[in-house]
């Protein structure tokens, strides 16, 4: 197996009595768009920066790149870009003027302002090259953040929380623009967010965070396979027509099958608690009995669901679950 | 042949590569110090304090020239002949001379340029980009503090040539060989001065989050040094006077003088005072014993110099000490914003 890109061991950082991070084992690939995903405080701006020797850990070690961040940040940080979640710019300066900034910093060997108009192009703000960046809205300084960060000709790209404050449209554009350029140049992308939608969309793998510690890690597929193991599915179906379900005989028929844990009506829909999956039994049934299915669906557990179950739920019992 | 294949593969080559990155990428420090220079000199604030410096400069300019020939004609004098430093100090009362003046807007000019120095740049999350980038993090107080003192020395340097200038127009006089040394040497304390108030604040801006705080906090610090503590040691002289016996109380009142002469103002205007008013010979008081014989001349230069020996080492040291805790602080800084 080739050797991570980011690696964390046992990675610890303790402000005072609280652990913000905590003994955190982390492997990132080259290549992958990785999710850190998270509530608010759970330590993912924490773990970020020490990933980028910004800040500096109680114990524990990282490597990025092959170099040690504590020791060898200069050569870190020339491999990765980093986008802030709170990403600032310099307010008196125009964007151009703000990217060439940058550029100088980073001693690229290209002329500087072709190479920074080119980026802005290439997020799309070429039109405001010229404006200051005050007047710039939130989800325009997130896009020249971006110019900001591949200017450099990183390896690793680390986002912050970069879908904050941008309004749904902006999101999934700028996701798009990210996934793009992963999948053009072999970028690896860490990114952070308590955004699962968002997160689902982009991210190869993604590990979830909280309170310091990593609780679950993996793909999208098999995490909300262990996270439902021996768990009900759901199967979910409407029935068209002035139906009176609870009274229908339809329903005990599906109660007295072995799988069928139990029957609710909701809103018209009628949800089907099972313990295996039984979909096409559950739909011949339906159909027999005369009923207008309009609509049938088994429930895939997303990120929301395994949102829930660790953020909103019991934390402890999960964490022994997981 | 062999020599001039490598000639031409290997060394032209370097060469070419050498002089093309030198030419095109200059070192990130030096692009920090050159955007640190164009925002100051872009900013209203450095607009607003050069406006009113200049404005002194030549007010005090305008009252000394009208005060030139009456002490120039003045042959108890022994400073008449350095017709030069007579227009930076000749008053007549109505304002103080240019190098007092500038003991109280130095301080000003300091202040204004370094008060928001950090924490404008971690409010704005400027600062956690920058220190993203590859460079050492020292750069960027390193850069902050150069780009200022830059512009200082320039501005001082630019002034008082200015004035030099001017002076030669209108007597038609041209400098002696001391008195350029001696205005050269009052520039250097001028911006040691500006260094020292520049540190304080850049200190304060790290210290503090908010940029109004750190503002305060300087001004604070600066009204006590040339307000209250002459007055808080005025007092406490009178009131230990009355308690101590009169041996103990030479002793206590050499102390209490001395406490007033390490106070940064203090050590300011002793040392250009000494340096453009030649005739002075010391800043502490002197015995009837060593005045006795002496002849009411002029100094050297080199003399002067070693009369100011503590005042400008102190102000040097007060300096490196505020830049050398700020660069600690500044090291050790959390940059989240």
């Amino acid at each position: 197996m080739e050797t991570p890109v980011i690696s964390t061991k046992q990675l610890c950082k303790d402000y005072g009595d609280i652990h913000a991070v905590c003994k955190l084992d982390l492997e990132i690939r080259k290549g992958e768009i990785f999710g850190l995903l998270g509530p608010n405080g759970a330590g993912k701006s924490t773990t970020i920066l020490m990933i980028l020797g910004l800040t500096e850990p109680s114990s524990g070690e990282v490597s990025v790149c092959g170099y040690h961040p504590t020791t060898n940040p200069i050569e870190v940080k020339k491999r990765v870009g980093y986008l802030p979640d709170s990403v600032g710019f310099y307010d008196n300066m125009s964007g151009l003027e703000n990217l060439c900034h940058i550029a100088r910093l980073n001693r690229i060997k290209e002329n500087v302002e072709d190479t920074a108009l080119h980026y802005l192009q290439k997020v799309g703000l070429d039109s405001a090259a010229h404006r200051k960046t005050g007047t710039y809205s939130r989800g325009m300084k997130q896009r020249l953040g971006l110019a900001d960060v591949l200017i450099r000709k990183p390896e690793v790209i680390i986002l912050d929380e970069p879908t904050l404050g941008i309004d749904p449209t902006g999101v999934r554009d700028f996701l798009q623009l990210i996934r793009e350029l992963s999948r053009e140049q072999g970028l690896t992308v860490l990114l952070s967010s308590h955004h699962l939608h968002q997160v689902q969309q982009v991210c190869d793998r993604v590990g979830i965070f909280v309170g310091g510690s990593l609780i679950a890690l993996g793909d999208i597929p098999s995490l909300s396979k262990t996270l439902h193991q021996g768990q009900a599915f759901t199967v979910e179906a409407e029935i068209s027509g002035d139906i009176n379900f609870n009274k229908h005989p339809v329903k005990k028929e599906l109660l007295a099958m072995k799988e069928v844990i139990e029957v609710k009506e909701n809103n018209g829909r009628v949800q089907l608690y099972c313990s295996s999956d039984i979909t096409p039994l559950i739909a011949r049934t339906l159909i027999n009995s005369g009923l207008n299915v309009s609509y049938l669906c088994k429930k895939e557990y997303g990120l929301d669901d395994i949102y829930q179950r660790y953020f909103e739920g019991n934390y402890e019992t999960n964490h022994n679950m997981a | 042949m062999k020599l001039t294949t490598i000639w031409h593969n290997r060394i032209f080559e370097a060469l070419k590569d050498n002089t093309q990155t030198s030419a095109t990428s200059p070192s990130p420090f030096v692009v920090m110090v050159q955007k640190e220079i164009s925002d100051h000199i872009k900013s209203w604030r450095f607009i607003v304090l050069l406006l009113m410096i200049l404005l002194t400069c030549f007010g005090s300019l305008y009252i000394s020239i009208a005060n030139l020939p009456q002490a120039l004609a003045n042959t108890n004098d022994p400073n008449r002949d350095f017709v030069f430093l007579k227009l930076l100090t000749a008053s007549d009362g109505t304002l103080p001379p240019f190098h007092i003046l500038l003991g109280f807007l130095g301080p000003l000019l300091g202040i204004g340029m370094g008060f928001d120095a950090i924490n404008s740049e971690q409010n704005n999350g400027t600062l956690i980009r920058i220190m993203a980038q590859p460079v050492p993090r020292d750069y960027l107080i390193n850069a902050k503090f150069t780009g200022a003192i830059a512009v200082v020395t320039l501005m001082f340097t630019i002034l008082n040539l200015l004035l030099v200038g001017l002076g030669m127009i209108i007597t038609g006089l041209s400098p002696t060989f001391e008195e350029a040394l001696r205005i050269a040497g009052f520039v250097f304390v001028c911006i040691v001065y500006v260094a020292f108030w520049l540190n304080l604040s850049i200190l304060f801006s790290i210290k503090f989050r908010r940029a109004s705080t750190s503002a305060l906090t300087a001004m604070a610090v600066w009204l006590f040094f040339t307000v209250f503590y002459q007055i808080i040691i005025g007092i406490s002289s009178r009131a230990f006077a009355a308690l101590t016996v009169p041996k103990g109380s030479y002793i206590f009142q050499k102390f209490l003088i001395s406490l007033i002469d390490i106070a940064p103002s203090k050590l300011f205007t002793d040392a250009t005072s000494t340096l453009l008013i030649p005739s002075i010979r010391s800043l502490g008081p002197l015995s009837m014993r060593q005045m006795q014989g002496a002849i009411p001349s002029s100094l050297s230069f080199t003399d002067s110099l070693m009369i100011i020996w503590p005042q400008l080492t102190g102000l040097i040291a007060a300096s490196i000490l505020c830049f050398a805790i700020s660069y600690y602080l500044f090291m050790r800084k959390e940059i989240r914003s």
